[in-house]
């Protein structure tokens, strides 16, 4: 098992901040809109260095998404942001109709998705959004998993021309992926390579995938641990090279099971190389208010699932 | 133009109108008909639009330079369809195409077939005026001084999010933004008031602090004269909202002052007792 470690514990919403404030120096066509959560954002560098470039909309998500179309036309390249429930659920008409259908180059960057939110509770906790997004004809949807992949993942966003729903989170996590990374949107990445079973995860669950390997290697299991971070478009290729060496998967995400990235990895195995999926997910629920750690650990979202499912999708591979 | 020239011309629409509509029997004739003067006063006099050097209409989507307009209630489709393609944006004949398989020219109207001239998906109403203003504050980042025009229903002011549009745009002071409220208050199920009352538009806006103007939207004199005091009341701090009268159903005499033409394509009898009362001036396609 390749060694990970870690020298700091950053939010991914705060390398949304740095990739917007890069942005700011670099790329005078990027303008930022938000719906009265710029704290939470981590926009106040990018505001406080280019005033004329952000739109405060006020706690109006529908108008801020019909906007951010609009000022596509006329070249911007416009992020609308605020939490996950208002940027995603709340719009999603808006974003299918102005956004998507009209193939506008919007990027939806949403904080606070899924459990970690934490005590705010249910109504906030999104588990739905990946799945409300990559159905969405021509999106493009990307979970990063660490303070760096979302900073670069931010970056390279605004380099693609097209609609783009980036997810991210609120709690402070260990940061491991290079600072210097370069971000390639449908390209995963190989954590570790392994023979004995493949773990697909997104987002926060990365780092959990991460520990679950270290504790499988314990017990003699090499697992494989890539980081899908663009759900959509799925890295096909990888998906399938893997499974072809390991004979079984495991789909780790913060999300719900149905519609998540674990379906859309099934859809690939169940018709290019059928091996046994086992999904670490919520499982048809809402959540509850919680510190982020109590919440993943009552909601089977940690290292400790995903092992209990490695060991599970390979039992069912010897069957 | 002269006023009498762009009745000539929004007679032709209204037939292009009718005739759309019968093709496919489907579509929504009442409330393009009621909107027809404004649009030919629009593309035909009031707004600068790109052509090239031979004259020809050249449309990219970014829209730098020149005016632009959105259609929010984009049901009212046949209308945008006919005085597009008549101002030279797409062949006049591919109005036949309009709500039949394989055409660019959608029961609603979208990018997403690249016909050209739309720079937006409308139809799911109540998101026009937002788009409009992100257009409009992209046009002010890009120092380009032309207007953006935005048409809504009356019906549509039901939705939440115009609200929410027009309580942004006097305080972010959108004033390179022409609204118009297409006042022939009717909606699917019966007379606005009854459906949902929106009682006094105008004193809504002002009190959201827009410039609130009215037009007789079926009177082309009226509307030439009050598209050009818009354009005069523009860059003083405040969006422009037009309270259009209109009459549904506008030029045709029994299908005027009614819902019931809202959604409904006339038959063989009735489309020839409609082009009776619409003189061809340019041309049938």
């Amino acid at each position: 098992m390749k060694k990970y470690t870690f020298t700091e514990k950053k939010d991914t919403r705060s390398g949304f901040g740095a990739g917007m404030q890069v942005l700011g120096q670099t790329n005078p066509n990027v303008v930022a809109l938000c719906a009265d959560l710029i704290g939470s954002l981590k926009l106040d560098a990018f505001i406080k260095e280019n005033p004329e470039r952000f739109f405060q909309t006020g706690i109006a998500e529908a108008n801020m998404v019909g906007i951010a179309a609009g000022l596509t036309i006329g070249g911007k390249i416009p992020f609308a942001t605020t939490f996950a429930n208002f940027g995603t659920g709340r719009v999603y008409d808006q974003i299918r109709q102005s956004v998507a259908y009209s193939n506008k180059n919007v990027k939806i960057a949403c904080s606070h998705a899924g459990l970690t939110l934490g005590e705010d509770g249910a109504t906030h906790q999104i588990l739905e959004d990946i799945g409300l997004m990559k159905m969405l004809p021509g999106m493009t949807v990307i979970n990063p998993c660490d303070f760096n992949q979302t900073k670069a993942a931010t970056i390279a966003v605004a380099e693609y021309e097209g609609p783009v729903y980036l997810r991210f989170g609120r709690p402070v996590v260990p940061v491991f992926t290079p600072a210097d990374q370069k971000f390639e949107i449908g390209k995963a990445w190989m954590v570790n390579e392994g023979t004995d079973v493949s773990i697909f995860a997104t987002g926060h669950l990365v780092w959990e995938a991460i520990q679950a390997g270290e504790i499988l290697a314990e017990k003699g299991i090499n697992a494989e641990i890539i980081n899908i971070h663009t759900i959509k478009p799925l890295d096909v290729e990888a998906v399938l090279a893997s499974v072809k060496k390991t004979g079984c998967a495991v789909s780790a995400e913060e999300h719900q099971v149905n519609g998540g990235l674990g379906d859309s990895i099934a859809q690939v195995l169940v018709q290019h190389h059928y091996v046994p999926l086992e999904y670490v997910g919520v499982n048809d629920s809402f959540g509850e208010s919680g510190t982020p750690a109590q919440l993943m650990e009552k909601y089977g979202l940690n290292a400790a699932s995903i092992v209990e499912k490695a060991l599970k999708a390979i039992e069912r591979k010897n069957a | 133009m002269e006023i009498s020239e762009l009745q000539k011309v929004a007679s032709q629409v209204r037939r292009d109108i009718v005739r759309q509509v019968h093709a496919c029997q489907s579509g929504h004739p009442g409330g393009s008909l009621g909107c027809t003067d404004l649009l030919v006063g629009l593309y035909f006099d009031q707004m600068t639009l790109k052509s090239d050097e031979s004259g020809k209409r050249v449309f990219d989507m970014n829209g730098t330079g020149e005016d632009l307009f959105f259609l929010s209630n984009g049901h009212i489709s046949p209308v945008f369809y006919s005085v597009l393609a008549r101002s030279g944006y797409f062949p006049v004949a591919e109005l036949a195409t309009f709500r039949k398989l394989n055409s660019r020219l959608q029961g609603h109207p979208t990018t997403h077939e690249h016909l050209e001239g739309i720079r937006i998906a409308s139809g799911s109403l109540g998101q026009g005026l937002s788009v409009s203003i992100g257009a409009a504050q992209a046009k002010k980042l890009n120092n380009d001084n032309s207007l953006v025009f935005c048409l809504m229903g009356d019906g549509e002011q039901n939705e939440g999010q115009v609200w929410e549009a027009a309580m942004y745009a006097p305080h972010h002071k959108v004033d390179n933004l022409v609204a118009f409220i297409d006042l022939n208050g009717q909606q699917i199920d019966g007379p606005t008031e009854k459906v949902m009352n929106n009682r006094d538009l105008g004193a809504k806006y002002e009190a959201f602090g827009w410039k609130v103007i009215t037009m007789q939207g079926n009177d082309m004199a009226d509307v030439v004269s009050v598209l050009n005091q818009a354009r005069e009341l523009s860059g003083n701090g405040q969006p422009i909202m037009v309270l259009m009268y209109t009459e549904m159903g506008a030029g045709v005499d029994f299908m005027m002052g009614s819902h019931k033409w809202h959604g409904v394509a006339p038959n063989d009898e009735q489309l020839a007792a409609a082009l009776a009362q619409l003189p061809e001036t340019l041309g049938d396609y």
